[in-house]
């Protein structure tokens, strides 16, 4: 019974949470990510730009939210009195919510 | 000979007066005040009026000079034919009353050759001067007025220098207190002119005779245009270009010869070819390696000679960007691949081979691997001064060669050429086949980073970007902007290969170097009939907004797309870097970084200084069309501006 929490259990447990936890709202998140103005180094998109793109597909949100807190080289760090917890939920929602770009070969202008 | 005339009236007033009839020729002739100056105030109740000569003197104190006889010149006529000896096609300047005598000997005498170039500021001229030396490889002139106009023109010198830029500067003054013309003229002179400069030009002189000055900017010329290339400044005290020559002057005028770039130490460039030769995987790294268009041919004969990687930090236009031995976007990598680095002028070297982390600046971690050796060729290593920190960090070269690198190249590519074997060549090519691999899907790789926002409002940099080059590609153009604020998509995804398509951005990083930079890079170009295009950054603008006027003016052709981001956008980031150290909140990080509130509307501007314009362009599908338009006019010979509302980066 154990081993069996351990197999199927617990990941079905942990899908719940996490879906749950991504379940952020993409229009507070666009308001967040603009208020604390993540778009001058990520873009308005998450595109990228001075820093990485998070845009599209940003990192699982667990990691994300871990990195914000505890950011590498020049970002800033956002501590939970800034960004809340659920802002970061929301503003992970609203990078997942960008729309792909088009495949390259559909950008003449990008195979020149 | 000339008559001293301590009078309210000199050679310029003598002008004015002969315009309203005055004889020609009678330089003791006291002429009629300016109309202005005919309707003096009331004078107080029980005073004297004062005299017209009065009058004159205290709204005119220009007009006190010494006046040339029939059959005399003035010393700034002789300026001029040392000048125009040096083959110096501009004059570019903002006019300033301590070098009206070299002025007035230009326009009247010498027929405006060197062309003078009217700028609105001094910042705007010297950097004007910075920018056409990249494209032209030799100095233009500017001159600056005493103090106050050197003061304004300091930082563009001072990029100017850390570009390794030529240029020669002219500062107008009144060393003799006894011959100033009143208040201002006090203010404006100086002991030691070039004092204020002295730190960050190459040399600087204050003749004190004309024959002296013909030989000061002879050397200064030579010195200015010999790697390092770097601004000479020359002091041209103001009685020397007014009053009359001496007698028995001859006029002699220096030679100007031919003027080679020092190379590298023979043995050490056979040691250094030997190592070369032999390592497994040698990059070059070439930052302001290709001083002359040639200098590209050589650097892609070593790298092809050895099918090794170069890095071309773009300071200059160093190698063709889509040479598939160009690893430049692979930077890091190659660096840590690499058994041996060989610098060429390169630029921060330090930061070259080590990761310098944001928080941990002092504890840079070596990007070298175990055993790989440095080898550095500059010819900053032969001059450098102390107090200005350009020199960067020091690096611990294995092999230091002081001399200038594009010289030292054809010695080099000579001695590697030699020591490789038919065994050695099949290695390279198996060497460079990879690295074409490698480049092609670093390119690759950053095509799809330049598809993300594509489509985005504000628009994206990348966007922004290849609409442009899209419609240029067919063209003879020149890319005269820095790209680093546009995240440096121009450097990286255009199809760069001569000199004139990158130039690099400002040596010290001085903001308003753009907006008069590209204007004379532009000028430059504008003999070779190429299509001038620029991407300039608004903040950049704003401190010498009136380089548009002067490009209007001067029917200097170039397309200026506006990267209008509408804040100083470096600095929102600085401040939220401090925000979260300090643990605070971001919404204030606008405060004193941006440019809103209101919008600053470009075309609107540019079209008050007279050059067409159109904007603000916040669609991404108005781009293509709207640069149509702007190419037509600058065919035309006009410049053009395009106002576009864009992302940060």
């Amino acid at each position: 019974m154990n081993r069996l929490a351990t197999w199927f259990v617990l990941p079905a447990v942990c899908a719940v949470l996490a879906q749950a936890q991504t379940a952020g709202n993409a229009e507070n998140g666009k308001k967040a990510f603009e208020r604390v103005i993540c778009s001058s180094c990520h873009g308005h998109e998450g595109q990228g730009g001075a820093a990485p793109r998070i845009g599209v597909k940003p990192p699982a949100l667990p990691a994300f939210i871990a990195y914000v807190r505890h950011p590498a080289g020049n970002m800033p760090a956002f501590a939970p009195n800034v960004l809340s917890d659920r802002e970061l939920t929301d503003i992970h929602a609203y990078l997942a919510s960008r729309p792909a770009p088009p495949p390259l070969k559909d950008i003449p202008l990008l195979n020149q | 000979m000339a008559k001293k005339a301590n009078l309210p009236v000199g050679r310029r007033g003598f002008l004015k007066g002969a315009a309203a009839g005055a004889a020609v020729g009678v330089a003791s002739t006291i002429v009629a005040p300016p109309a202005e100056a005919q309707q003096p105030t009331a004078p107080p109740r029980g005073a004297a009026p004062p005299s017209t000569a009065q009058i004159a003197a205290e709204r005119d104190p220009a007009a006190v000079g010494v006046a040339t006889a029939p059959g005399e010149k003035p010393g700034g006529d002789y300026m001029v034919d040392v000048m125009k000896s040096l083959g110096v096609e501009y004059f570019i300047c903002n006019p300033g009353s301590s070098f009206r005598g070299i002025h007035e000997s230009l326009v009247s005498y010498g027929g405006n050759q060197p062309e003078f170039i009217t700028c609105t500021h001094e910042e705007i001229a010297a950097a004007m001067c910075n920018g056409y030396a990249k494209i032209e490889g030799k100095p233009a002139i500017t001159a600056v007025h005493g103090t106050v106009g050197l003061q304004h023109a300091a930082m563009a010198i001072y990029n100017a220098y850390c570009d390794r830029a030529p240029m020669l500067i002219l500062a107008g003054n009144m060393m003799d207190a006894n011959e100033r013309r009143g208040y201002v003229s006090w203010l404006h002179s100086v002991q030691d002119c070039a004092a204020m400069v002295r730190d960050y030009t190459k040399w600087d002189d204050n003749p004190g005779s004309l024959e002296a000055w013909g030989e000061s900017i002879v050397r200064g010329y030579n010195l200015a245009r010999t790697a390092p290339q770097m601004p000479v400044m020359i002091v041209c005290d103001e009685q020397l270009q007014e009053n009359p020559v001496p007698a028995g002057f001859k006029g002699h005028i220096p030679r100007v010869g031919e003027q080679h770039a020092p190379a590298g130490d023979a043995t050490a460039v056979r040691e250094l070819a030997r190592m070369l030769v032999n390592a497994e995987n040698p990059v070059l790294v070439a930052g302001l390696s290709a001083r002359t268009p040639h200098g590209i041919d050589l650097l892609v004969e070593l790298a092809e000679t050895l099918q090794c990687g170069v890095i071309d930090q773009k300071r200059r236009m160093n190698f063709p960007n889509r040479h598939p031995l160009n690893q430049t976007l692979r930077q890091r990598a190659a660096i840590g691949e690499a058994d041996l680095v060989v610098a060429l002028e390169a630029w921060d070297l330090f930061g070259v081979v080590n990761a310098i982390g944001g928080k941990e600046r002092a504890q840079a971690r070596s990007l070298l691997k175990p055993g790989a050796k440095l080898v550095s060729i500059t010819a900053t290593d032969l001059f450098f001064k102390s107090n200005y920190q350009n020199f960067f960090r020091a690096t611990e070269a294995d092999i230091a060669i002081p001399g200038d690198s594009e010289a030292t190249l054809p010695l080099l590519i000579e001695a590697v050429q030699r020591e490789v074997t038919e065994d050695k060549k099949r290695a390279y090519a198996a060497r460079g086949a990879k690295l074409a691999v490698a480049s092609k899907a670093a390119l690759e790789q950053l095509r799809v980073q330049a598809s993300y926002g594509w489509d985005a409002r504000p628009i994206s940099t990348a966007r922004l970007s290849m609409e442009l080059y899209n419609q240029i590609r067919g063209e003879d153009w020149s890319m005269v902007a820095d790209g680093f604020f546009v995240s440096n998509w121009p450097q990286r995804l255009w199809d760069m290969k001569k000199h004139y398509h990158y130039v690099g951005g400002a040596g010290a990083e001085g903001m308003g170097y753009l907006a008069g930079a590209s204007v004379g890079a532009a000028l430059a170009n504008k003999k070779y009939n190429r299509l001038t295009v620029s991407i300039q950054a608004d903040g950049d603008l704003m401190y010498g907004p009136g380089a548009l006027w002067t490009a209007a003016h001067h029917r200097i052709p170039m397309l200026i797309m506006m990267h209008n981001n509408r804040a100083y956008h470096q600095e929102i980031m600085g401040l939220q870097h401090m925000a979260g150290l300090h643990n605070r909140g971001f919404e204030e990080c606008r405060i004193g970084t941006t440019l809103t509130d209101p919008n600053i509307d470009y075309a609107k501007m540019a079209s008050s200084f007279g050059m067409e314009s159109f904007g603000p362009v916040e669609d991404p599908a108005q781009l293509a069309p709207a640069i149509q338009r702007g190419i037509e006019v600058v065919k035309s010979g006009r410049p053009y501006l395009i106002d576009v509302v864009t992302q940060g980066r």
